[in-house]
């Protein structure tokens, strides 16, 4: 049986760990290669570094990250945010990555995901869907961090992606995100019952329990949280032992 | 020096990089001198397997891979460890190093995701030097395809629908891994610190 993993997220911005509301008053609050190397202590299974540099010159920075983490960091780690073409798939898995996650460019260019799947295999290509609800039971996909509604059928989307290769969904609820209320189980639930690759629960997470609530409500493979763990409210290893006393396994 | 044998096949720094890490000394190679100079060897590799094997062929390796594995210990990581055995029958039937005895095919269908991707907990099927003073026993898989072999071959094994070999070895130098040990945290890198506590054992 595969343990349900718990993956600490860390917003990157030109090299520097940031955390801001809805990317509005970032503020830099660290080195993300000693930050992966605490949540690795802290047990993390997965370490996820989402690039929210701006500027196209500005993206090098993310794979010297990738590369410095890899010699201290012995888990697997991901990389989101600007990969646009099967060059950045190239380069971020050479610079260490053992996965990608596409998100805004694969709902544009949905080529990207057959092309990395084709050519590097579907366990190293994660799509990252944000989704929000349009009416109960129905959500659509946005693009730019949240900011355009595609008016793309989220069921459908996730469905294609499964179909053009992807290995796994990562899931943000832009209903709970920032909330910190619990992770948006009827979202999660649909999507996990629509594909039989792994999805990650995001965005929501708040206090100790919603972990454990994730799994034990919905089929989900993994959940991830970025804030929550940055700024030490809790430790992947609390998360996990509180998972492990519900009777779910954990690493 | 642990020579990890460089035959163009997926991405073979984690492994140098774990070994770094413990402070062993290793060299990313694929000069037979190296193979027979290096005190251990490390067969990488990801990808799928008929590819792998004209690759390992094209380097002109095979026969001292084979003689140097009967001498000192000797590791298949991954599609690494899968070349080990006689045959697979990934794509096409294809010859393998037959180091250890069984076959490598599809993991049968039973309902579950393929690939097994993640962290899943080694049961132990037989004792093994590489298991010594392990932790927690859950290491990191990412994989379609598995070996089917005797039970005298096994070491330890996972469960994901059936019995999934995870460790396997001929009894004497050669140990094949199908999870990735340089990517599971501090149990793989005792594991790999284990491989290279071998050296100089007879």
């Amino acid at each position: 049986m595969l343990a349900k993993r718990i993956i600490p997220c860390l917003d990157v911005r030109d090299g520097k760990v940031v955390k801001g509301v809805n990317f509005e008053g970032i503020k830099e609050v660290g080195d993300p290669v000693e930050c992966a190397y605490e949540y690795n202590l802290q047990g993390a299974d997965e370490i996820v570094f989402y690039d929210i540099t701006a500027s196209h010159e500005g993206r090098g920075v993310i794979l010297d990250v990738v590369c410095e983490t890899a010699k201290k960091v012995f888990v697997p780690l991901t990389v989101g945010g600007g990969i646009k073409t099967v060059d950045d798939i190239r380069n971020t898995l050479r610079a260490g990555a053992d996965k990608v996650s596409v998100n805004s460019q694969a709902v544009q260019n949905p080529q990207l995901i057959r092309d990395g799947a084709d050519i590097f295999g579907s366990q190293c290509i994660c799509v990252g869907v944000d989704a929000k609800a349009v009416s109960p039971g129905k959500w659509t996909v946005y693009i730019n961090g949240g900011r355009i509604d595609m008016g793309l059928d989220l069921i459908d989307w996730v469905k294609k992606c499964e179909q053009l290769g992807a290995g796994e969904i990562c899931l943000n609820s832009i209903d709970t995100d920032g909330v910190r209320g619990g992770f948006d189980l009827p979202m999660l639930k649909a999507v996990v019952d629509a594909v039989k690759i792994p999805v990650i629960a995001s965005g929501g997470a708040g206090k100790l329990g919603d972990f454990a609530e994730a799994f034990l409500e919905t089929d989900c493979s993994a959940a991830l949280a970025a804030s929550l763990f940055h700024f030490h409210e809790l430790t992947v290893g609390q998360v996990k032992d509180d998972c492990r006393s519900k009777g779910i396994i954990v690493r | 020096m642990i020579a990890i044998i460089d035959y163009g096949a997926g991405n073979i720094f984690s492994v140098k990089n774990a070994l770094d890490y413990l402070g062993l000394e290793s060299k990313l190679t694929s000069e037979k001198s190296d193979l027979e100079a290096a005190d251990a060897l490390i067969l990488p590799g990801v990808g799928a397997f008929p590819a792998a094997w004209r690759k390992l062929c094209e380097s002109g390796l095979v026969d001292t891979i084979k003689a140097q594995s009967q001498v000192k210990p000797f590791m298949g990581i991954c599609l690494g460890m899968q070349l080990l055995f006689e045959k697979s029958f990934e794509f096409e039937e294809c010859e393998g190093l037959g180091l250890v005895k069984g076959y490598v095919d599809k993991i049968p269908d039973t309902g579950l995701v393929i690939p097994h991707m993640g962290w899943n907990k080694l049961e132990y099927a037989n004792p093994c030097p590489l298991f010594e003073g392990l932790g927690d026993n859950f290491v990191y898989f990412v994989h379609s395809y598995q070996a089917f072999c005797p039970d005298g071959e096994l070491n330890a094994y996972v469960e994901y629908g059936g019995k999934v070999p995870a460790v396997v070895s001929d009894g004497k130098f050669v140990y094949g891994c199908q999870f990735h040990p340089e990517k599971s945290g501090k149990t793989g890198l005792k594991i790999l610190e284990n491989f290279a506590g071998l050296i100089g054992t007879r």
